[in-house]
């Protein structure tokens, strides 16, 4: 597939040059209707060049989420679902349980993953589905305008915590990766960020390993988290919601391996 | 055609989703359908389907959608609060036109009501149920046999229409034994191709999505109108019934499902007595057998509808009787089966009510 936005451009030293930046070939040539600095473009790039890479396109099965990320089926050109909100875990679930031969993944944010699909959550990954989850945690409920998430830090203000989150009135922000990880059923989850090129450069081998991990059908559930931003959101510009990442929210869900399999 | 075996209603309906090739089985224990569960648990993995129990019906439901996404033939079963779970995801099914079979083996309710028998979900059955403008295809059986055939009619309809087709049964119906003969039937001859549209991998270069959401308001509108298209062919095409004794009836009882069972025995001795009474039981309920209620409508001096419910199937005999002839209704609730000493009361009482009608006019 041609790259239309490269047509005409010419330069005589381009076999010269270093690719910077390419577009997948599955990363379908629209543009997105994300927010400018929102961090589900970079995942989206990354997780449709490492379907690329591991050339299983044509058996991936992708389930889009209910939330920002609900239109993911519009620029992923991997078959897709499109799922309820908060049951992507469980529609991976039926695709994989009548076709266990196709790489099955679900994209999903904290609203959908983490409050509203909380039960379907657990009980796949307690099963130990063969199948890859990949959650954007950005910390609030974007698609809706603002609203507090089931992982809003405590204190921080949104929409329906305008006084800043109360863990009296509202509770903790859920850590559901590390509760994930004590299930036998996780194979792996790991925690990540893109808010630079080093950390978009592991987020792409956490996916990457995720993917194997599957294709060699060894455990169950691979799960990558990858902790975002939402400039939108947040009302912020994308540098301060970077800033804010580094300073505040890494400090509760601390990026790195949370389970690792046994390299034995 | 099998041997004939004795077997519960909930058996013979999972012994004949096997037959039928069911790849995928997705449920969660209640009462009185958890045979349906366990029949399946045992015998499905070995004789090449998937089977798990599912952490809710809301997750069933929801497997359901994933698994028929693959193109394969999926089944749910439950009974009626469990269905109650599944209606956001079969809402969803519908839109997004994926063919797989629904139980609902109803129970008494409201609430957590009763795990007798009952047929309160008529509504919920053939009104759509969930949000938004959708029918399910909806297949009542009235007997142990007809909860093996409806199987096979049930795949090959949802797969003809791209349609979710609910077999709405009972828990008399689920627990009951009697006996049944499963036919001969080829899952190949009856296997229709869904490349176009299954999600199997992208092996072309573009892509296929299944999805119900059209954010723009026209493509919404233009996708209801080919539903209701859709629907509208499935009322013309594929309407089932059983007519017993209507030829000369000067009344008529509709009825379904268990209670069909029952009125048919009260036909039978009004019959004995010299009442000229007959029954139109409906095999689908959607489609609704609209044509044949009117045209006896034109026959009969009074209808007689009888349920296991407040009067649900009644508001649409009504509606095709168009006030022509009364429409009289007799039920029980809660789990209470009528019996046919009853309802041949009541058709007594109504004969009774016609004559001093008529002698009052001379």
């Amino acid at each position: 597939m041609s790259d239309s936005r490269n047509e005409g451009i010419t330069c005589e030293f381009l076999d010269e040059c270093d690719v910077v930046w390419k577009r997948p070939d599955s990363l379908l040539d629209v543009r997105l209707h994300y927010c400018p600095g929102c961090g589900h473009s970079v995942v989206h790039k990354l997780l449709m060049e490492v379907i690329d890479e591991l050339g299983i396109r044509d058996r991936t099965v992708g389930i889009a989420p209910v939330g920002c990320s609900v239109f993911a089926y519009n620029y992923l050109n991997v078959d897709m679902q499109q799922a309820a909100h908060g049951r992507a875990t469980a529609v991976a679930t039926g695709v994989k349980r009548v076709r266990p031969d196709r790489i099955v993944f679900t994209y999903q944010g904290d609203g959908d993953l983490a409050a509203i699909g909380t039960g379907e959550t657990i009980h796949t990954v307690n099963r130990g589905e063969n199948i890859t989850i990949i959650f954007i945690n950005n910390g609030i409920y974007g698609m809706t305008g603002g609203q507090m998430a089931p992982t809003t830090l405590v204190g921080v203000k949104t929409s329906t915590s305008s006084t800043g989150r109360d863990v009296k009135q509202h509770g903790y922000p859920l850590k559901i990766a590390e509760m994930l990880a004590i299930l036998p059923g996780a194979y792996y989850v790991t925690r990540t960020s893109v808010i630079s090129s080093k950390h978009v450069r592991k987020t792409k081998k956490a996916i990457t390993a995720a993917f194997q991990y599957q294709i060699e059908g060894k455990g169950g559930v691979s799960f990558v988290e990858v902790v975002s931003n939402c400039p939108a959101g947040w009302k912020m510009t994308p540098v301060q919601s970077n800033k804010w990442l580094e300073e505040k929210v890494f400090e509760y869900y601390p990026l790195g391996d949370i389970k690792i399999p046994d390299k034995n | 055609m099998s041997e004939k075996q004795l077997m519960k209603g909930n058996e013979a309906l999972a012994e004949a989703a096997i037959r039928a090739g069911t790849k995928g089985y997705f449920g969660y224990p209640i009462t009185p359908q958890s045979e349906l569960l366990e029949y399946l648990s045992v015998h499905l993995n070995n004789r090449g389907g998937s089977f798990l129990q599912a952490e809710s019906e809301i997750a069933a439901i929801n497997m359901v959608y994933g698994a028929a996404g693959m193109g394969e033939r999926v089944m749910t079963s439950t009974s009626s609060p469990g269905f109650s779970l599944m209606q956001e995801g079969i809402s969803y099914i519908a839109c997004a036109e994926l063919p797989c079979l629904l139980v609902n083996v109803v129970r008494g309710g409201p609430g957590l009501g009763t795990i007798q028998p009952s047929q309160g979900d008529y509504f919920q059955a053939v009104k759509g149920g969930g949000h938004g403008d959708y029918k399910l295809i909806v297949l009542a059986p009235n007997g142990v046999q007809e909860m093996a055939d409806f199987v096979y009619l049930g795949f090959d309809l949802a797969d003809k229409y791209r349609n979710p087709v609910l077999i709405l049964a009972d828990g008399a119906l689920g627990q009951m034994m009697e006996a049944v003969q499963f036919p001969d039937y080829d899952v190949k001859a009856h296997t229709v191709d869904k490349s176009q549209w299954a999600t199997t991998g992208n092996v072309t270069g573009t892509h296929r999505v299944i999805t119900s959401l059209y954010i723009k308001t026209e493509k919404m509108e233009e996708i209801n109108l080919k539903l209701q298209a859709k629907y509208r062919e499935v009322q013309e095409k594929e309407v089932r019934y059983e007519l017993v004794r209507t030829e000369d009836a000067d009344m008529v009882i509709v009825a379904f499902g268990l209670s069909a069972r029952v009125s048919h025995k009260a036909v039978e001795i009004c019959r004995a007595q010299g009442l000229k009474v007959g029954l139109l039981r409906p095999k689908t309920l959607f489609p609704f057998p609209e044509k044949q209620i009117r045209d006896l409508s034109a026959q009969v001096h009074q209808f007689l509808v009888v349920e296991m419910n407040a009067g649900q199937m009644l508001e649409d005999v009504q509606r095709h009787v168009s006030g022509r002839v009364p429409v009289e209704f007799y039920g029980r609730m809660g789990g209470l089966i009528p019996t046919p000493n009853e309802i041949v009361d009541k058709i007594k009482m109504m004969y009774t009510h016609i004559n001093s009608m008529e002698a009052s006019h001379v």
